[in-house]
Parts: C-alpha cells; structure tokens; sequence
C-alpha cells in the first residue's frame, strides 16, 4: 500500500440536478416513498467524513466471478461470458483504493434469484447473481459474469427495464455511500427506461452506460464492458476555517 | 477562455431496485454457498465490547402508512468513547471489537429492522470544531422507489442535555420537527420509526 494518510476532509457537495430526484411520477413507486420536505444541508461532520472499511481476507476466491461462484461442480451459468472493469475514483481524479464494491443482476433470461421475482423467464441453476470485489490501492477493479438480459416490470403497462447490473459501492467516508446502475452500450430500452429517465441530464445517464471495451476483450474467451465509478471528492483540510477564537 | 477545472461528476445514483438483497444481503433471500454470512448481519457486539448494550427498532414507513418491507438500512456510529472505526478517524484507535457499521434488511412481512448495537459516545462535531455532537447513529436508507439513498440521524430521547447542545440540532430552523430525530429510548430498546412522507416525514439531510 502506498504510505500517504487517510484523507480527513470534507466532501464536495452533492451535485442534486445531476442526480435523480426523489420525487419521479414517472417511476410509481417513488411517488410514496419520496421526501416532500427539502433535505436539510450541512457540511460534513466527522460521522460523514468516517467510514467502515473491509479488508481483503473476507473475500472468497469466487467473489467476484459470478459465472462460477453459485455453479455446480464442472458447470458454469449459462450466457454471454463477459468482464466488467473499471476504476473507483473521487471527483478529483485520485483512485479510490481498498473499497468495497458490491454488485447483483437477473440472469441471461432476465430473471432474478429471489422469492418476490414474478418474471416467467426460466432460472438458472448455476447462477445467484451476486458478486463483490475491493478495489486495489489505485481503486481498480474487475468481475467475471454473464451479461443480464432485459426483463418486463409492473410500472406502465409494457415497460421494460434495459439490462443492466447494480453496483454499491463504500468509498472511504459514510458520506461516499453509493448505489447505481451500469447499462450496456447499445441498449435501445436505455432511454424508454423510467428508472433512467428519474435522471434529468442526458450526460448524467450517459455516465451510467459501459462501453464495450475491445482492448480488455480477452480473445476466445470474454467482451469487457469497462465502468469506471465517481465518487464525491473531498476538500483538502489545509484550506479549513478555524473557529474564531479557537 | 479560462483553464479548466478538470473535476469528474459523481456517478448517478439509480434505486437500489426490490432485489437490493440478492446484492447486500443474499443469505437473507436463501440464496446460500456464495458468502458464508451476510455482510453487516447481526450483533455489532460481542463480550468484549465496551459500552452499554441497547437495540434499536424501527421501520421504514411510507406516504400511505405502509411500512416498507423490502428496505435495505445501514447504520454508522461511534464506539463508546466517541471514536469511529475507520481509516480516517485521526484521534485514535476506537475499540477493535466494535465495527460501528451494519445492515439490516426490513423483514418481509413487518417491515421491522432491528440493531443490537451500543449506544456511542459524544464525537467532535469537525476537525477544526470541538464541541461536542450528542450521541447519534447515522441512518441510510435505500429500497425499490427510493431514487438515491436517504440520510438521517437518530439521537436518544435519553440524552436531552447533550441533545440541547447538539451543533447541528440547534441549527434545525424548524424546532417543531427536531422530534423526527429523536430514538425513544424504552429500557435497553430504543424506537425510531422512518417516515418518508406526512407530518411526522423524518429530516432528511445531504450531507
């Protein structure tokens, strides 16, 4: 590891036009489950500048291979091999090493692995759909899985989500917490999508969508779709305002 | 012309959508073999732990009344003495045997959360201000029709002095929702009900 301290300052504030907004009729459910009342703003405080951190050792060798980590012995999930790739970064740029990042997705048919799943698209028995890897001291990371496919859901009567892959992701400071969305370059269901039309500004969904990445292509084998991850950046503590008379 | 700044946008949020459990908490959905345990599951204690023992309850209720029950809630707090559990706590190591992190997913037919946790002590406010905060949790909160995670924080309703002093309590203009905040302490449990939307919707901050 690099020998450089923690990072103590305060974050970037939160850019909230360029994420979605609570309130989205468009996406049902949010009507109900949206403040209504304006966020109250504050800068952050030492419980939002702290964060848990995970180490190495609660990784399993298979974490961050879903074609293989839920697979009976000699077989594998069935659908489009492919590596997921990318860097953790702050909004200055600087990688976000030793986080933990989180991810899940349907399975080729777009089906999910789970007991409320009403999809009639057939399970996989060899996929769970759920990996997690922690970025390396440069904030790299990589995972193996089928690419999802689309699916219907109960939204407007013929709507589809495009496929797509969910990420959560630490970051060093409760006040980094994250959890998004990854598409695929291509995808015509992107922006017929409610969900992605929560988000107003056209580039704000454009950073959400993974470019097939030809060069991490491994030959024969796997297409790599890289998706690099932006998380708030923090104010450098030398510029911090003392306490008057402190 | 000018030179460019040359900083990134944060990434867009997205809902964590009704299957954030096969992501955070697969276990929990019977999906088992991929992780021995589910991260952040259970107890933040265990016999070394110092610090007194409480459990905190509550749910996720939305603009109907209706309790959520398919919410993810995590928790970040101080240890006893007021030190946090991470890299970038500067005043020292907090307990070792106190993560201060967990997750819990709202049950499927309650909608109830629960952490077996202890109640943290009083941290600085900012490196650069050293009144004391009140003993308080941070609570986020992300489901199916929640567009970008919610931040709270529940404070004890044992801990009025503390709480009157609070730096960012008493910079709430709106005196008559500080109340939203607040964990009804009964015994070694201590209440803090959610809610979204209606005259009891929870302060909310972006921070």
């Amino acid at each position: 590891m690099k020998n450089t301290p923690p990072e103590t300052g305060a974050f970037f504030a939160r850019d909230r036009e360029w994420h979605p907004p609570a309130f989205t009729p468009i996406y049902k459910t949010s009507v109900a489950r949206s403040p209504q009342r304006a966020l109250l703003s504050f800068d952050s405080t030492r419980t939002e500048i702290t964060g848990p951190a995970f180490g190495h050792n609660m990784l399993g060798q298979l974490d961050n291979d879903l074609i293989l980590n839920y697979a009976r012995p000699g077989e594998m999930a069935i659908g489009q091999r492919i590596l997921v790739h990318g860097r953790v970064m702050d909004e200055r740029g600087r990688g976000v090493g030793g986080t933990l990042v989180e991810f899940w997705q349907a399975n080729a048919g777009g089906r999910y692995r789970h007991k409320k799943e009403l999809y009639t698209a057939a399970l996989d028995p060899n996929f769970a759909g759920v990996g997690r890897t922690i970025t390396d001291q440069d904030g790299f990371y990589w995972f193996k899985t089928i690419k999802p496919g689309p699916y219907p859901w109960p939204n407007g009567p013929n709507d589809w989500r495009p496929a797509h892959i969910h990420f959560s992701v630490f970051g060093h400071g409760f006040g980094q917490r994250l959890i998004t969305q990854m598409y695929f370059e291509g995808d015509p269901l992107i922006w017929r999508c409610p969900i992605v039309r929560t988000i107003p500004d056209k580039a704000a969904v454009e950073q959400l969508i993974a470019p097939l990445d030809m060069n991490a292509t491994i030959p024969m084998d796997m297409r790599a779709y890289k998706f690099d991850i932006v998380l708030r950046g923090r104010r450098s503590t030398l510029f911090e305002n003392k306490l008057e008379g402190n | 012309m000018v030179q460019p700044l040359n900083y990134l946008k944060e990434t867009p949020s997205q809902t964590a959508g009704p299957y954030v459990h096969i992501g955070c908490t697969p276990n929990f959905c019977d999906i088992q073999g991929v992780f021995p345990t589910d991260l952040g599951a259970g107890p933040l204690v265990n016999d070394k732990t110092r610090g007194e023992r409480i459990t905190i309850r509550g749910r996720v209720i939305d603009g109907t009344g209706t309790p959520l029950r398919d919410a993810m809630v995590e928790i970040w707090q101080a240890d006893s003495e007021g030190l946090y559990n991470s890299p970038a706590e500067t005043r020292g190591p907090a307990d070792p045997n106190f993560a201060g992190w967990a997750r819990c997913p709202s049950d499927m037919t309650t909608g109830e959360f629960a952490f077996q946790t202890i109640k943290p002590g009083r941290a600085p406010f900012r490196e650069n201000d050293p009144r004391l905060m009140a003993p308080h949790v941070l609570f986020w909160i992300v489901a199916r029709g929640i567009n970008i995670g919610l931040q709270t924080r529940m404070y004890f309703s044992d801990e009025e002095a503390a709480n009157a002093e609070d730096p960012m309590l008493m910079r709430i203009e709106h005196r008559v929702r500080v109340p939203t905040l607040i964990g009804n302490r009964e015994g070694d449990v201590v209440i803090f009900d959610i809610h979204l939307q209606g005259d009891k919707e929870t302060i909310f901050f972006d921070m």
